[in-house]
């Protein structure tokens, strides 16, 4: 007996029924949408108000990307992580663990930046995996988990090493020190030469990666499953999806993501210590909350996430013009910052059980 | 039988540890029917829901499927699905924040990616096809409740079920769209779905149901044709008989409720309702009166008291305790006004599972107190061993954990817990269930005793027969309605569930 048949053939339904209203948009979508308004509406603010201090040069805006590059690619690993209900809080020390395990491994044991990419790759997955392992098959909270994982990155970083390395790899400074020029975009500086501006090469990773993963994301079972699981626990189980694999992969992508963001966080800075990143996963969580990730979980985009990250930098650059020098302004925008964001997605959630 | 079965359930028996929760039970549900399921708290409608969607593992009997010889075992809900057996719940297991359409399809696709203007597509013509007016691109919890329960039948419907259970679908929708759930639950008939519909309104069984089965105490009181029964008669046979050994508690209230309109009201209510959404009913006690409220599970009874206690909040209508207009905005409100009120699930509601038997009784008290001025610990012993003695409880002593006493004498615990405080009206709601007979009777003649010193009681059973002997005055509600009062010699039995089933039952 298929119903695909029977169903086909009775046609004597009401089409009026139907409501042909516009329908409202997903909470993605509209903290989404939010998000984008507002970095634009503060990008061309500093513009408007901060040209002469480098706002108008295309260059500032290069350099937000250049020098976000790895928070963009950690913060979408917190994402994912998010996404599915679950918080990563190990990213920042695990990011220090992979740029000083790089630095020994290519100054002192005679490697390579191809091999250094894979220490980079195993250092994040081994992360991704044990967490994952424990949050996901063994219940443990998951704050518990990656707060250990913080703890012990940053405890073996310094067992490695507690001096500040440079990197004194030719082959890796080479790379590092690739200026990425784009034909016909620049400014003219005050010796009145047209200067080009440039993308360093971890741009153009952090970009293929936030593509990559929004796709992951929309059009994959994975990516669908991961919203699933985040938005109701209970009802994925019920709906047939493996929720502890679910759960498992998005920290081993995470994970994944991290050692990603821990190589280009080494290329752009070049040097291994102790105190790298340190905060970064906070930075990381609040990009993620300012793109429009729900801390509950099921609701969040990358592309949200990255432009999360750029407004993140964009309070900095803002705080830095207006001439609060001092870290603590750029911590206290932030913080405003991110308290309009969860007050406005705590509306939306209250807004929507109000109609159910 | 001229039709085909679809699934039949030979001798089920489920037990769990100190209840039998299934005994016995047979159950058949033909291709292309609706048939419901009744029955009290307890009676068994819901473990045989999860022997059936393979929750849990039933103790003995079989289970047949059409054109499968042998038995079949069913040992997850996955399982079941697979053999086509589908349930949709009360609360929507459904993922909120996705589309209607992705709720349709997640998690029974293997492709690894997904193509959604073949998902939008599909899901198109299936809610058109069942008339369910929702868009596939829309975000699930921007539907109305009824729509998402429809969402979910839909998606049952095309993983091609042959069962569809139905788990109180109807308790949070109103009339309209209850309504339209009907007509796609008729539409799922003529394709020969065979649904299993559980609910508490008669109204609603009586207008879609095919056939009804009755259980009552995890056994079957039978199978009907609802041609061939009667409203009054599908009430007495959810309700039952009660055992005889109670039957030889004397009324000691008769005399009272002679001289009943003398005495001023101690708590009056007009036109009371509260969130719970039960309609503005009027109510009102005298000293030493005992009052019930009868109707069968769901009709309001307990959301009643609820409001008049403050536990759910009151949406409108007045109340006046011993004439004064009051407002109760919380529990505490009408404890301080003495009232009192043994909660329904006395599991979740009513015990601290692990403070002791003595921290349990003094609570109430130690709350209308003050938890800064606690009392002292030999006060507090006086206080426990004074009625640890007074209603017999067995316990080895005040200091062991509530929860490793037996149900009788939890409840005991609770009720000292409110006689403690000297209540002026004491609501006991369902004080006797789950509990052995020996101790049912002990509380039904302390309710009559604790009457005639002149405290008001309102007591609420779902055994008719309890509230005959302890009650001197009976609301009696249906469907979250008021819909009479009975008093001296009304009440008997038939009267009551006649007024249940309503007058249109005599003619059917």
């Amino acid at each position: 007996m298929k119903f695909a048949n029977i169903l086909s053939r009775n046609s004597n339904n009401p089409a009026d029924e139907i409501t042909k209203r516009k329908n409202p948009l997903s909470d993605t979508a509209f903290l989404l949408i939010t998000t984008v308004i507002i970095f634009v509406l503060m990008y061309v603010l500093g513009m408007i108000l901060f040209a002469g201090k480098g706002f108008a040069n295309p260059q500032n805006f290069f350099n937000l990307l250049n020098e976000n590059a790895a928070l963009i690619v950690l913060s979408c690993g917190l994402t994912i992580v998010m996404i599915a209900g679950g918080i990563d809080i190990s990213v920042g020390g695990a990011t220090a663990l992979i740029g000083m395990s790089c630095v020994i491994h290519m100054d002192d044991q005679g490697g390579q930046f191809g091999t250094a990419i894979f220490v980079a790759l195993g250092i994040g997955l081994t992360f991704g995996i044990v967490q994952g392992y424990l949050v996901a098959y063994l219940g443990v909270q998951p704050f518990i988990v990656t707060l250990a994982g913080m703890f012990f990155a940053r405890g073996l970083t310094a067992i490695i090493e507690t001096e500040t390395r440079t990197v004194s790899n030719e082959g890796f400074n080479k790379i590092a020190q690739t200026r990425i020029r784009l034909p016909g975009v620049g400014s003219v500086n005050n010796n009145g030469v047209f200067v080009q501006a440039y993308l360093e090469i971890g741009v153009i990773v952090a970009l293929v990666v936030v593509i990559a993963l929004f796709a992951t994301l929309r059009w994959t079972k994975f990516g669908r499953n991961l919203y699933a699981v985040g938005g109701n626990l209970q009802s994925a189980l019920m709906l047939g999806i493996n929720v502890k694999r679910t759960k498992f992969l998005s920290y081993v992508l995470c994970g994944l993501l991290t050692g990603i963001g821990g190589m280009i966080f080494l290329l752009h800075i070049r040097s291994g210590a102790t105190t790298h990143a340190s905060g970064m996963e906070m930075d990381a969580i609040a990009s993620s909350i300012i793109g429009g990730t729900l801390l509950t979980g099921g609701v969040g985009s990358v592309f949200g996430t990255f432009i999360g990250a750029l407004t993140k930098g964009t309070i900095g650059n803002i705080v830095r013009a207006i001439g609060l020098t001092g870290a603590w302004w750029t911590g206290i925008s932030r913080a405003a910052m991110l308290c309009f964001f969860i007050v406005l997605q705590s509306v939306i959630i209250m807004r929507k059980r109000k109609k159910s | 039988m001229q039709d085909t079965t679809v699934l039949s359930m030979r001798g089920i028996c489920k037990a769990f540890p100190g209840v039998r929760a299934l005994q016995d039970v047979d159950f058949t549900l033909r291709k292309g029917e609706i048939h419901a399921l009744m029955g009290e708290n307890g009676a068994g409608k819901s473990t045989l829901i999860k022997v059936l969607t393979g929750v849990y593992a039933k103790d003995a009997g079989e289970i047949f499927m059409d054109e499968i010889d042998k038995p079949i075992s069913i040992k997850s809900p996955q399982e079941a699905l697979n053999i086509g057996i589908s349930t949709v719940y009360q609360e929507i297991t459904l993922c909120p924040n996705l589309t209607v359409a992705e709720n349709m399809f997640i998690g029974r696709s293997k492709d690894f990616f997904i193509s959604w203007s073949a998902r939008n597509k599909r899901t198109k013509e299936i809610l058109e096809n069942l008339g369910i007016p929702a868009s596939p691109r829309q975000q699930l919890s921007n539907c109305s409740i009824a729509v998402q329960q429809m969402v979910a039948i839909a998606r049952a419907v095309d993983m091609e079920c042959k069962i569809l259970i139905l788990d109180e679908p109807t308790s949070s929708l109103d009339e309209n769209e209850v309504q339209k759930l009907f007509r796609l639950m008729r539409d799922l008939k003529a394709r020969g779905v065979g649904i299993l519909f559980v609910t508490h309104f008669l109204d609603q069984v009586y207008e879609v149901c095919d056939r009804i089965t009755v259980l009552r105490n995890g056994e079957l009181v039978g199978a009907y044709e609802i041609k061939d029964l009667p409203k009054v008669d599908l009430v007495s046979k959810i309700m039952g008989k009660e055992l005889d050994v109670l039957a030889n508690i004397e009324k000691t209230h008769v005399q009272e409720s002679l001289d009943r309109e003398d005495k001023p009201p101690v708590v009056q209510v007009e036109n009371l309702s509260s969130v719970s959404g039960i309609q503005p009913f009027d109510f009102s006690t005298t000293q030493g009166e005992v009052t019930g409220f009868s109707g069968l599970l769901g009709s309001g009874r307990s959301e009643c008291v609820r409001a008049i206690f403050g536990a759910d909040r009151i949406t409108g209508g007045k109340i006046k305790v011993k004439g004064k207009s009051v407002k109760i905005r919380k529990p505490k409100d009408a404890m301080k006004l003495g009232m009192g009120y043994l909660p329904e699930d006395r599991k979740n509601d009513g015990i601290v599972a692990d403070l002791s038997v003595r921290e349990n009784i003094i609570l109430a008290l130690q709350i209308m107190k003050g938890f800064f001025r606690p009392f002292s610990r030999s006060q507090a012993e006086a206080f426990a061993d004074e009625y640890i003695k007074l209603l017999n409880i067995k316990t080895a002593s005040s200091n062991v954990p509530i929860g490793s006493l037996s149900g009788g004498n939890q409840q005991k615990v609770i009720l000292a817990r409110w006689l403690l405080t000297h209540p002026d009206y004491l609501i006991l709601d369902e004080p006797t269930r789950g509990i052995d007979v020996g101790t049912k009777s002990e509380i039904q003649k302390l309710v009559l005793k604790l009457a005639s010193e002149g405290m008001s009681i309102t007591f609420i059973s779902s055994e008719i027969e309890e509230m005959l002997r302890t009650c001197s005055r009976l609301i009696v509600m249906r469907d979250r309605k008021v819909v009479g009062e009975l008093k001296d010699d009304e009440m008997t039995q038939g009267r009551i569930m006649q007024t249940i089933a309503g007058g249109a039952a005599k003619n059917e």
